[in-house]
Formats: C-alpha cells, structure tokens, sequence
C-alpha cells in the first residue's frame, strides 16, 4: 500500500518547512499577537472595573444625596413643628399674660376709681356740710335779723306744731 | 432530527455498497472486454483513479485536454551513489520515459517513485529523493501563506493597539483566542499554557490551512497534505518531541513506577511500566493516523461519489447521464461536511496535542 507508506524525501522536506514554520510564525506572529491580545485584555479588565467603581462611587454619591435630603426633610419637618409649637406656646403665654394684666389693670383702675369715688362723695359730703352749715347761717342771719319776722316763724312753727 | 440522520446513513451506505459492488462488476466486464477488443473502449478503474487523486506526483497536474496533460513541472532533486546530485524538472521525464538514467517506475515495489536504470532500463537502485513533489510545492506555499498572514496580522496587532480587531485581524482573532482558551488553556491549566500556545495555534492552522487547501481542486490547492501519512507523521513527531522533552519528574514516574499501582505488576514482571511506555508512542500515532485516516476518508468518499458518474458512464452513456446529477450532488454534500471535516480535525488534533503536553507536565498532586 503505497498510502500508508511514509515517504522520506517528503518527510524531510515536511521536518524542515514546517520547523522553519513553527520558529517563524512564533517569533514574529504568535509571541506579538498573544501579547498584544493579552495587553488589551488587561486594559479592557482594567477599565471595566474602573468603570465599576466609578458606577458604584456615583450610587454611592447618590444614595448619600438621598440620605441627606431625607435628613434634611425630617430636620425641616422637625424644625416647623417645633416652631409651630412654640408659635403657639408664646400666643397663648401673650394672651394669658395680656388676660392677666388687662384684669390687673381693671383691677386696679376699678379700686382706683371707687377710692376716686369715695373720694369724691367725702369731699362732696364736706363741702355740702360746710356749705349748708353756711346757707343754714345765713338763711338765720336773714330769717332771724328783725323782731317781726322772727316773731312770724315762731308762731307758724308753733302753729306747725299743733298739739295734736 | 436523529430520524433524518440514519436516513442519511443508509442512503449513504447503499450508495456506498453500490458503488464498489458496480466497480467490482466493472473490474471482471472490463478485463472481459480487454480480451476481446482492447482498442474500442478505455477502461475506468475506480481505485486507481481514486488513488491517483490523493497520492504523490512529481508534477503538479492541473487539467488533461484531448490526452495531452497540462501540468505544472516541480523541480526533482536526486541523488544516487552512482551519479551524485542530480536536479531537474519533472517535464523532462513526461516527455521521455528515462532522463539521465532516471525513471518514474511504472510496476513493483516503487511503483510511481523515481527510480535509477541503466542503458538497458534494468532497475539499479532507488536514489534519494528530495524532489519537490506536489506535496512538498503545497507544502511550501501553505507555508508561506500561514507566515505572510500571521506576521501582517502581528504587525496590525503592533499597530492597532488597544483599538478593536480590523479586517483579517478580526476573522482570525476569534480563532486565535478559541485555541488559546478553549483548546490551550482548558486543558494544560492558567499556570504553563503560554508555553504551549505558540506550537498549538501553529499545528492548529498549519492543519486547517492544508485540510481547506485540500479541498480546493484546482492549484493552488489539491494536494492531499493532511491526507498524506508522511505529513502527518511529521506533525505528530513535533507533539511527540515537544512531549517528550518538557515531561516531567512527575510523568516520566507514573510511566515507569506508577503509584498506586500493585508491585506485582511492575516487578518482576514490569507489566505496567511496559504498558505505559507503549502508549508513549502510540498517542503520537494515534495522532497521526486519524488526521491521516479522516482527511483521505473523506477524499475517497468524495471522488467515490464523482466516479459514479463514470461507471455508469462507461457502462451505458444515458446511465452516466442520469446518475450525474446525483452523483454531483453527493459530491457537493461531502465536500460541505469535508469543511466540517477540516475544521474538527485540526480542533482534535490541537485538542489532543494539548492533553498530551498537560500530562507531561501535570504536577504531583
């Protein structure tokens, strides 16, 4: 069977090409090719995972942003409520305290004008006193100045008097 | 789906049972008809056409029109003890059978081979033979197709750095990194696949090259390069070398004291050391013989198909007729999966080489 029969001219002509080729092609083809296939490999890796970590970075950012915000809100939430409150603490001081003084001041200003007023009718009382003390000495003086006129009364009083 | 398969199958194998049965048949008519009259009909011998096709030449045929050969000459260099070197182009021996005491022996033991005759042309000595044959010339420009592509492609690599792959850098990066990864570095392990890369992408498309080229039918392609068992001895050789020298403590140990093993069957009788050194040369020709066998199987199968045509043909003109169609369709079917053929081929042959390399320097564990 020539098939199967190895041929030496062939042999050594396939030993020495394909020797050559194998030195060849991994000197110049395959030793660049596998390095450069290597290094952009690298790069790739390398900027996917910077890409990553810049992807996380930024959610973490975020998230940090909303965390803030939310932070923010309750601080303002609390800070309006409180404000409410103590609005409505100071109103109802104020107005108790204005309740408080406006009956002070009534208060006072009622005693002050009763003093006023008794002040008054004493002074009103005396001066009335005095004042028909002095009509009443006068009214004698005139009534009681001639004989006849005091003649007169005495008898009208003792008419007046009548013994009944 | 596995239904249509065995359709295939048989339909296969009864073309297949047909074809040597008709050739059989065709062998007892046709010395039959030699015998009776010689000169009416050129007999059609199925074997040695076939044989023809995926065997050696000194020449490179290209095409016969009206009985004249056009062929491409290739230079044949000899060298006898007698004469002493001896180089020449094989058209001067088409044109007379015996050239400066040379002669392509038509019969016997060096049947298609150059062999040295005296005046006489009474057989001297077979010289050696370092012609360029049509393998050899294939061969060659493989060669030099695999080292123009490969180094262009290396200096785009150079060029282009970290840009996407371009052009022919991007129909064969994909391969370069299957072989790297899937066929290199799956088998021989992230520490020591670099080593190896190199060779197996080399082996890998040196094959897939010559497995395509094969199937072109016409020059530049035509040679039976994978097909042919000196090639692939030679690659096989190159594994077995590379195995051989990079093996280890460790693998040259489970050869001959493997552990684990009961030392009744190393000693006296050393069984398994025995075995173990066997397979070292049987996976190298292991190797060769199924890239061989493969690669001319499907060779044969496919001008199997196209001889149809000339059996009928020679039988009965309206038959060759009638069984061409079919005949070219089968053809065509089996140059499809001779495509396929190429591509696992070279695959299992890396795959292979890898698994050996892998163990010659698997560590202790």
């Amino acid at each position: 069977m020539e098939l199967i029969k190895p041929d030496l001219g062939l042999l050594i002509w396939m030993l020495v090409s394909f020797s050559v080729v194998v030195f060849v092609l991994i000197k110049y083809a395959w030793k660049p090719i596998l390095k450069a296939l290597k290094d952009r490999e690298h790069t790739i890796e390398k900027r996917l995972l910077a890409a990553k970590k810049a992807k996380e970075e930024l959610a973490r950012i975020e998230f940090g942003n909303e965390k803030i915000t939310a932070l923010a809100k309750i601080e303002r939430d609390n800070l309006i409520k409180e404000a409410k409150e103590i609005k409505t603490k100071i109103i109802e001081e104020a107005r108790h305290e204005a309740k408080m003084e406006a009956r002070k001041i009534i208060e006072e200003a009622r005693k002050s004008v009763e003093k006023e007023k008794a002040d008054a009718i004493n002074e009103i009382k005396n001066q009335i006193s005095e004042l028909s003390v002095i009509i009443a000495q006068k009214i004698l003086k005139q009534e009681l100045g001639n004989k006849e006129t005091q003649k007169k009364l005495i008898s009208k009083l003792i008419e007046e008097i009548d013994l009944n | 789906m596995i239904k249509r398969y065995l359709y295939s199958i048989s339909f296969f194998l009864f073309f297949f049972i047909i074809s040597f049965t008709v050739s059989g048949n065709e062998k007892m008519e046709e010395k039959n008809q030699l015998e009776e009259n010689e000169h009416t009909k050129k007999s059609f011998n199925v074997g040695e056409f076939i044989f023809d096709h995926i065997a050696d030449h000194y020449s490179w045929h290209i095409f016969t029109y009206k009985h004249k050969h056009v062929a491409i000459p290739l230079p044949i260099i000899l060298y006898s003890q007698n004469k002493g070197w001896n180089i020449f182009l094989s058209s001067k021996l088409s044109h007379d059978p015996v050239y400066k005491g040379f002669k392509i022996d038509e019969e016997g033991k060096y049947k298609g081979k150059i062999i040295e005759v005296d005046s006489e042309g009474i057989f001297i000595d077979r010289p050696l033979d370092l012609s360029v044959t049509k393998n050899v010339a294939a061969i060659l420009i493989s060669s030099i197709i695999l080292v123009v592509v490969f180094v262009s492609v290396a200096k785009t690599y150079k060029r282009r750095v970290d840009l996407p792959p371009k052009g022919l850098q991007s129909l064969l990066e994909p391969i370069i990194i299957f072989v790297r990864d899937d066929i290199s570095k799956s088998s021989i392990g992230e520490k020591n696949y670099l080593k190896y890369t190199p060779y197996l992408l080399t082996i890998f498309f040196f094959i897939l090259l010559n497995n395509l080229m094969g199937l072109i039918p016409i020059f530049p392609g035509g040679a039976n390069i994978t097909g042919n068992i000196t090639v692939t001895l030679a690659l096989a050789l190159f594994t077995f070398i590379i195995t051989t020298i990079t093996g280890n403590k460790n693998y040259w140990k489970h050869i001959f004291n493997a552990p684990g093993i009961p030392w009744w069957l190393k000693a006296p009788l050393p069984l398994i050391p025995l075995i173990e050194l066997v397979s070292i040369f049987i996976k190298p020709f292991v190797l060769m013989v199924r890239l061989f066998a493969n690669i001319s199987a499907g060779h044969i199968i496919a001008l199997g198909f196209f001889s149809l045509i000339f059996i009928f043909g020679n039988m009965n003109s309206f038959a060759g007729f009638a069984v061409s169609p079919l005949s070219v369709m089968f053809t065509i079917f089996m140059s499809i999966l001779e495509l396929l053929v190429a591509f696992i081929q070279a695959y299992v042959f890396t795959f292979l080489s890898a698994l050996y390399f892998s163990m010659a320097i698997e560590e202790h564990h």
